[in-house]
C-alpha cells in the first residue's frame, strides 16, 4: 500500500484499483455506502447486530438460568422478578428468550453453513459445464423444487429423528435449490464473458476458472438471496419447533417456546405471545437487512 | 408449441419419479419397525415374520421401489395405521377440506391483493406504498402458526366473533350431508343456512390467515409488475394523448400483467398448501395439513409420504398449470 | 331424522351458538381417542378401544358401573370350579339377544374364545396364557349345550386370575353368525369387524371415523335394561384447551382427559363438575442394564432418590397424578402405598460416589411426546441435573420409542403402563418376571426390555399366579412390591387419575381404573 493510496478511504475510491482483492473491496465499500443511505436496511442490520449482541452476552442479559426450574412458580404473570413471568416449569421467560437467540442464530449460521456451499457448487458446476451434467444436475435440482419446503423439511426430521441437528439438516438439504438455479443463472452470463474466453485461451483449468472467476462474481447476488433465505431459515425452523420436531427440551427455541405456551393460551397468554414476536422480529430484521443489501449490491434492480 | 409440451411432460414423468424416489428413501430410514405398527405390540414371532413378507421388507431394495412406484402411481399409498383405512381413502376425504380453506384464502387474497398492489403502484411512496410494503414484510416475516393462535386468542377466546378450532360447532356436526366435502357447498346446496353461518364462522379466522400471506405475496407482485408496465412507454404515450389515469391503469396497464399475474395466483395456491400445515394444526381443521402433521406425530409413515406425494403433486401441476397458461395466455408466445 | 336434526339447527342457531346446549337426550363426550387401531375386541388393545367394547360387547365377566371393583355375572349366570381347580363351567344367560336379533348362546362364547386365541393378535395372550393355542382350543374352550360353556386350563390358576382375564375387552363376545358371515379368505371376518361390529351390549356403533367422531346409539332391548340416553357422541378434540373451552361454552356434556392446569380455571365455574378418578397406569423410568452404570444397584438407587415424586405430582401434574413407587396400582388386589423414596440429592451423590461416578454421568432418555410424558421428563431432567446426571430427552411418537424399548436399544425410558386386567397378575407378569433373556426371546416383557432377570422375582409372580387362596395370594404380591422397589432397575414414580369435568346435569357416567370399566349406559341428564 503505497504511493497515492495513502489513507484507508483514498484505498476503498481511488478510480484505478490494482488488484482484483483491491477492486473487490472498493466494490464492497460502494454497496456499504449505498446501504448506509437506506434507513430501513440499517433498522434491519440494527436489529440483525442487537440480536447478535443479545446471544454473545446472554449470561450477563438474562436474569435467571434458562434452565432452573421452580415448579412453586408456575405460570407466573411478568413482575419485577421475572419480567415476561415464568412458563409452566417455572421458569424465567425472558431469559429463555434471551438464550433462544443463541438457538435461533446457530441455526441460521449452520443452515447457511449447508446451503451456501452446496448451491454455489452445484450452480456454478453445472452453468459452467453445461450439457448432461447441467441437464443432471438442474433435474436433481427440480425434483427437490417440486417439494413444497416445509413439507420435505417435516417429512426428513421425522424421519432422521426429531432433534436440532437433523431439523437444521433437513433445513439445510431443502434450500440450496434455489442457490444452486442463482448460481448457475449467474454463472451462465459470466461464462460468456469475455474475461473468462481469456482465461481460457491462456489455459486456465476448469477448475480454476470456476473457483477462482466464477464462484466470487456469484458471490453478490448470492449473498443477497442468502440474507432473504435467513427469514425464511427462522420461520421454518421454528414450525419444526413447533410441531415438536426442531429443537428438545429443555432448549429455549423460540417456536417450541410457543408450541409450550399453547396449552395455556386462553389464560396465560404471553408465554405463547412472547416468543413469536422474537421471531418476528429477528426475521423482519433478515428482510429488511436483505431487501437493502439487494438494492445495494445489485443496482439494476433499484425501483 | 406440441414439442414442447412432449418436452415438458417428460420432465414431469422425471420429476415425479424423483419425488417418488425422495419419498422413499425417506420411508426407509425411518427408525420405526412398520412391522409393528401393522401387527401391534404383543403379537407372537410367526405373525411378525408373515406381516414382513406381506409388506415385501424381505425384498431387495430396487424391488421394493419398484412395487413402491407401482403402488403409488395407481393410487395405492397402504393402509393408515392411524384410521386403519386405504391412505388414499383418508386423502380423499380430507383433500376438500384444504381445497376450500385454500380457495377462500387465495380468494381474499387476489380480491384485496391485486387492487391494493395496483394502487400502492400508480400512488408511489404514499401510505398505501407502505402499507403495501409492511403487508408484504408481515407476509415474509411471521411465523403463520403464531399468528393463527393469536387471532384464536384475540377473536375467539376473548371477543368470541368467530368459531373455535374445527369446521363446525359441535352442535352443527353431521347434519348437512356430505356432497363436496366443501362445508361451505354442501350447506349451500342443502340449503341449511344456519349451518352455514355457522361454517363460516369457522373458516373466516383460518381463511383471513392463510389469505393474509397470500394478499401479502399477490400484492407484492402486482405491484412491481405494476410499477415496471407503468414506467414503459406505450403508458407516457396513453398518458400524452390525454387518457385519464384509471385507463391508462386499467385499460392499458393491467391487461398487460395479466398473464403473469395469473401465473402469479396460481404458484401463490401451491405456497397455501404449505402454509395449510401448519394453519390446519392451529384451526383443527381436518384437512390434508392436519392429516400429515397428525400422521406425523403419530409416526404413521404410510399417512406421511401418501401425504406428501399428494402435495407434492399438487405442487408439480399447479408448476406446470401456471407454465402452460403462461403459454396460452401470453400473445407473445401463442 | 334429518328433518329433526334441521330443526334442531335452527333451534340452536336461534338460540345463540355461543349458549349452544346438546340435544336432551345425547351425550356429547370431547376426548382424545386417537389410539383406536381397529374396534374388533379380539384385536384392539388400546385404551379407547377396549372402553369402545365395554359399550358394545358383553362378557361373561363384568363390574357393576355404580360400585367398580369386584366383578360380577355377566353373560355367565353362574360359574363352577372342577376339583382339581382347571375346568371352569359357565352356565350361559338365557334370552340375551345381539343387537341384530341374533340370540346369544354357548355357542357363541366358545366361537369368541376360538375367534380370539386363533387370530392371536395383541391382546390374545391374556386367553392363551392359560394354555389354550389355535389347535387345542377347540377342546380346552367349548359349548357344552347351548346355555353351557366350558374352559379348561393347563394348570390350577388362582380362579379369581381366570376370572379378572375373561372380563378383559378380549374376552368379548361376538355375534358368531353375524361375522361369520362376514368373513373374508379366513380371517375370521377381522377385516370387515375392525371398523363394525357385533355385539349384544347396551349401546350399538352408529359410526367411527378416527380423529373425528365415535357415536352409539342405545340398545332397547339391552339385557340389564336399556341405557337412559338415545345416543352417546364421542367427539375427537385433540387439544385440552379446546375440550375444556367447548365444555365452558356448553358444546359438550363432558370433557376427558383434561389437564391440570385447565381444572383451576374450571373449578370457579358453577356450571361445571369436575372429578378425578384413579387409572390403572403406572408411570416408571425403565434403566436399561445393558447400560455400563445403570446396571450398578447404586446407581439405581441413586436416581429413585432424585424425583421430587410430591412436587412433581402437585404442581406440573397436579391432581392428574398421584406419588406411587410401587407397581400394582392402587385399588387392585394385593396394592400397599409404600413410599420409600423422595428427592435427596445428598444421599444420591453418595450413592453416585459408592457406584464410583462421583460426579455423575451423561445418558438419554426416550420420551414420547404426548402429554404428560415431556413434562415429567423435564421436570426429572432438572433434579437428575442437581446430581450431575445429564439426562439427554430424545422424543418420539409412542410407536417410534416403543420400537427402539423393544428393540433394548434405550438407556432410559420414561412409560406409562397400562394394566391389561383388573387383576396384580398383569403388572407383577411384566415388571418382575423374566424366564428368558436372550435377544430374540418371543416374550418381551418389561423386564426383559429392560434387561433385568431375576429368578427370584419370577418364581414370586409364578407362586401367586397359582395360588387360590386369596388372602395369601394378596401378601405374596405385597412382599414381592417391597423387594422390587428396592432392588429393581424401575423407578416406579406415579399413578395416572384422569381428570374429567362434567356440565352439571350430567348424571351417572361410570369410569372406573381400567378402560373395560368405563359404562355411559347409567348416564342421564336433567
Amino acid at each position: 500500500m503505497s504511493g497515492a493510496a495513502s489513507t484507508l478511504r483514498d484505498y476503498l475510491t481511488t478510480p484505478t484499483p490494482r488488484s482484483r482483492r483491491h477492486a473487490a473491496l472498493q466494490r464492497a465499500w460502494l454497496a456499504w455506502r449505498r446501504l448506509r443511505n437506506n434507513p430501513t436496511a440499517m433498522a434491519g442490520l440494527g436489529i440483525i447486530v442487537l440480536i447478535v449482541l443479545v446471544a454473545a452476552f446472554a449470561p450477563w442479559i438474562a436474569t435467571h438460568s434458562p434452565f432452573e426450574q421452580n415448579l412453586n412458580n408456575r405460570l407466573a404473570p411478568p413482575s419485577a422478578a421475572h419480567w415476561l413471568g415464568t412458563d409452566e416449569f417455572g421458569r424465567d421467560v425472558y431469559s429463555r428468550l434471551v438464550y433462544g437467540s443463541r438457538v435461533a442464530l446457530r441455526i441460521i449460521g449452520l443452515v447457511t453453513v449447508i446451503t451456501g456451499p452446496i448451491g454455489l457448487l452445484i450452480g456454478a458446476i453445472a452453468g459452467y459445464a453445461g450439457g448432461w451434467v447441467d441437464a443432471a444436475l438442474m433435474r436433481i435440482t427440480d425434483i427437490f423444487l417440486a417439494f413444497p419446503r416445509l413439507i420435505l423439511a417435516l417429512a426428513l426430521t421425522s424421519a432422521l429423528g426429531p432433534n436440532i441437528d437433523n431439523a437444521i439438516l433437513a433445513i439445510g438439504i431443502t434450500g440450496w435449490p434455489p442457490l444452486a438455479r442463482l448460481a448457475r443463472a449467474e454463472t451462465l452470463t459470466i461464462r460468456a464473458s469475455d474475461f473468462i474466453a481469456a482465461a481460457r485461451v491462456i489455459g486456465a483449468s476448469a477448475t480454476r476458472i470456476v473457483v477462482g472467476h466464477v464462484m466470487p462474481l456469484c458471490m453478490p447476488s448470492l449473498i443477497v438471496r442468502l440474507t432473504l433465505d435467513m427469514a425464511g431459515v427462522i420461520l421454518i425452523a421454528a414450525g419444526l419447533g413447533f410441531l415438536g420436531l426442531g429443537a428438545q427440551p429443555p432448549q429455549p427455541e423460540w417456536g417450541a417456546m410457543i408450541a409450550a405456551g399453547r396449552k395455556f393460551v386462553f389464560d396465560q397468554w404471553w408465554i405463547a405471545a412472547i416468543p413469536g414476536i422474537a421471531i418476528c422480529v429477528l426475521s423482519l430484521g433478515f428482510n429488511l437487512f436483505g431487501d437493502g443489501l439487494r438494492d445495494a449490491l445489485d443496482p439494476k434492480t433499484h425501483s | 408449441m406440441l414439442r414442447k409440451l412432449a418436452g415438458l411432460s417428460g420432465s414431469i414423468v422425471l420429476t415425479v419419479l424423483g419425488l417418488l424416489a425422495v419419498t422413499f428413501v425417506i420411508g426407509r430410514v425411518v427408525p420405526i419397525d412398520p412391522v409393528l405398527s401393522v401387527i401391534g405390540e404383543n403379537a407372537p414371532p410367526g405373525a411378525y415374520e408373515r406381516a414382513r413378507a406381506d409388506l415385501g421388507l424381505d425384498q431387495p431394495l430396487h424391488v421394493q421401489f419398484g412395487r413402491f412406484v407401482k403402488k403409488a402411481v395407481t393410487g395405492d399409498f397402504g393402509v393408515s395405521v392411524l384410521t386403519a383405512r386405504p391412505v388414499i381413502d383418508d386423502l380423499k376425504r380430507v383433500f376438500p377440506a384444504t381445497i376450500e380453506l385454500a380457495s377462500l384464502a387465495t380468494l381474499i387474497g387476489v380480491l384485496l391483493g391485486v387492487p391494493l398492489g395496483i394502487v400502492a403502484a400508480v400512488r408511489h411512496q404514499t401510505w398505501v406504498d407502505h402499507l403495501a410494503r409492511i403487508l408484504a414484510l408481515i407476509g415474509h416475516s411471521v411465523p403463520v402458526f403464531w399468528i393463527g393462535l393469536m387471532g384464536l386468542l384475540v377473536f375467539y377466546a376473548e371477543l368470541g366473533w368467530v368459531g373455535g378450532p374445527g369446521r363446525q360447532s359441535i352442535a352443527f356436526l353431521d347434519i348437512v350431508p356430505v356432497r363436496t366435502g366443501m362445508i361451505l357447498l354442501d350447506c349451500l346446496i342443502d340449503g341449511d343456512f344456519e349451518s352455514l353461518a355457522d361454517a363460516f364462522r369457522h373458516i373466516v379466522l383460518p381463511a383471513s390467515v392463510l389469505g393474509l400471506f397470500s394478499l401479502a405475496y399477490i400484492c407484492r407482485m402486482t405491484r412491481s409488475f405494476m410499477i415496471e408496465q407503468l414506467s414503459k412507454e406505450y403508458i407516457t404515450a396513453a398518458r400524452i394523448k390525454g387518457l385519464s389515469e384509471w385507463r391508462v391503469v386499467m385499460g392499458h396497464a393491467l391487461r398487460n400483467i395479466a398473464v403473469p399475474l395469473v401465473t402469479v395466483i396460481a404458484l401463490s395456491y401451491g405456497y397455501l398448501l404449505e402454509g395449510s400445515v401448519l394453519t390446519e394444526t392451529v384451526f383443527a381443521w381436518p384437512g390434508l395439513g392436519n392429516y400429515l402433521t397428525d400422521s406425523l406425530l403419530r409416526s404413521d409413515m404410510n399417512g406421511v409420504l401418501g401425504g406428501t406425494i399428494v402435495i407434492g403433486a399438487i405442487f408439480i401441476g399447479l408448476n406446470l398449470l401456471s407454465d402452460i397458461l403462461y403459454r396460452l395466455l401470453d400473445p407473445r408466445t401463442r | 331424522m334429518k328433518k329433526v336434526a334441521l330443526a334442531l339447527a335452527a333451534v340452536l342457531a336461534t338460540t345463540g351458538v355461543a349458549s349452544a346446549q346438546t340435544p336432551r337426550d345425547t351425550l356429547v363426550v370431547g376426548w382424545k381417542f386417537d389410539d383406536i387401531l381397529s374396534l374388533d375386541p379380539h384385536e384392539s388393545f388400546e385404551f379407547a378401544g377396549s372402553e369402545f367394547g365395554a359399550q358394545v360387547y358383553d362378557k361373561l365377566i363384568t363390574f357393576d358401573p355404580q360400585n367398580i371393583g369386584p366383578i360380577k355375572p355377566g353373560v355367565a349366570e353362574s360359574w363352577s370350579v372342577s376339583g382339581d381347580g382347571k375346568v371352569i363351567t359357565f352356565k350361559v344367560r338365557q334370552g340375551i339377544k345381539f343387537h341384530s336379533g341374533n340370540p346369544l348362546t354357548a355357542e357363541d362364547v366358545a366361537y369368541s374364545v376360538q375367534r380370539a386365541v386363533t387370530m392371536n393378535k395383541s391382546p390374545a395372550f391374556i386367553i392363551t396364557q392359560f394354555g389354550l393355542n389355535k389347535d387345542n382350543v377347540k377342546d380346552k374352550a367349548k359349548a357344552v349345550d347351548a346355555s353351557t360353556f366350558t374352559i379348561e386350563t393347563d394348570k390350577a390358576y388362582a380362579t379369581s386370575f381366570v376370572l379378572n382375564c375373561l372380563s378383559a375387552n378380549v374376552s368379548s363376545i361376538v355375534d358368531s353368525k353375524l361375522v361369520k358371515s362376514n368373513e373374508k379368505d379366513g380371517d375370521w371376518g377381522n377385516t370387515w369387524l375392525k371398523t363394525n361390529s357385533a355385539g349384544s351390549g347396551a349401546f350399538k356403533l352408529t359410526q367411527w371415523r378416527a380423529n373425528e367422531t365415535l357415536s352409539y346409539e342405545r340398545n332397547d332391548a339391552y339385557w340389564q335394561g336399556a341405557p337412559k340416553l338415545r345416543r352417546v357422541v364421542g367427539r375427537y378434540m385433540a387439544d385440552a384447551n379446546t375440550r375444556r373451552l367447548a365444555l365452558e361454552k356448553g358444546d359438550i356434556d363432558v370433557a376427558r382427559d383434561l389437564q391440570s392446569d385447565q381444572v383451576k380455571a374450571l373449578q370457579s365455574n358453577a356450571n361445571v363438575n369436575v372429578r378425578s378418578i384413579r387409572k390403572a397406569y403406572i408411570w416408571y423410568l425403565g434403566l436399561s442394564t445393558k447400560h455400563e452404570h445403570l446396571k450398578k444397584p447404586q446407581v439405581q438407587q441413586a436416581l429413585k432418590h432424585l424425583i421430587d415424586y410430591d412436587q412433581v405430582a402437585n404442581t406440573v401434574l397436579a391432581g392428574a397424578y398421584a406419588n406411587q413407587q410401587t407397581i400394582i396400582p392402587q385399588g387392585f388386589l394385593g396394592s400397599i402405598d409404600d413410599k420409600p423414596f423422595k428427592l435427596d440429592v445428598a444421599k444420591a451423590k453418595q450413592l453416585l460416589a459408592e457406584a464410583g461416578v462421583p460426579n455423575g454421568f451423561s445418558v438419554t432418555m426416550d420420551v414420547t411426546n404426548t402429554y404428560p410424558s415431556p413434562e415429567i421428563a423435564q421436570a426429572i431432567q432438572a433434579t437428575f441435573a442437581q446430581a450431575g446426571v445429564k439426562l439427554e430427552l430424545i422424543p418420539g411418537d409412542f410407536r417410534a420409542t416403543l420400537t427402539k424399548y423393544r428393540a433394548r436399544n434405550h438407556d432410559i425410558y420414561v412409560g406409562r403402563w397400562g394394566s391389561d386386567f383388573l387383576d396384580p397378575h398383569s403388572n407383577a407378569d411384566t415388571f418382575a418376571k423374566n424366564v428368558n433373556n436372550a435377544d430374540d426371546a418371543p416374550a418381551k416383557p418389561l423386564a426383559w426390555r429392560n434387561s433385568w432377570q431375576s429368578k427370584e422375582f419370577s418364581d414370586m409372580v409364578e407362586a401367586a399366579m397359582i395360588e387360590r387362596d386369596t388372602e395369601k395370594r394378596k401378601q405374596i404380591y405385597e412382599n414381592l412390591q417391597r423387594k422390587f422397589t428396592q432392588s429393581s432397575p424401575f423407578v416406579v414414580a406415579f399413578q395416572n387419575t384422569e381428570l374429567v369435568a362434567e356440565r352439571k346435569n350430567v348424571k351417572g357416567l361410570a369410569i372406573g381404573p381400567i378402560s373395560e370399566t368405563t359404562f355411559f349406559r347409567m348416564v342421564e341428564k336433567n
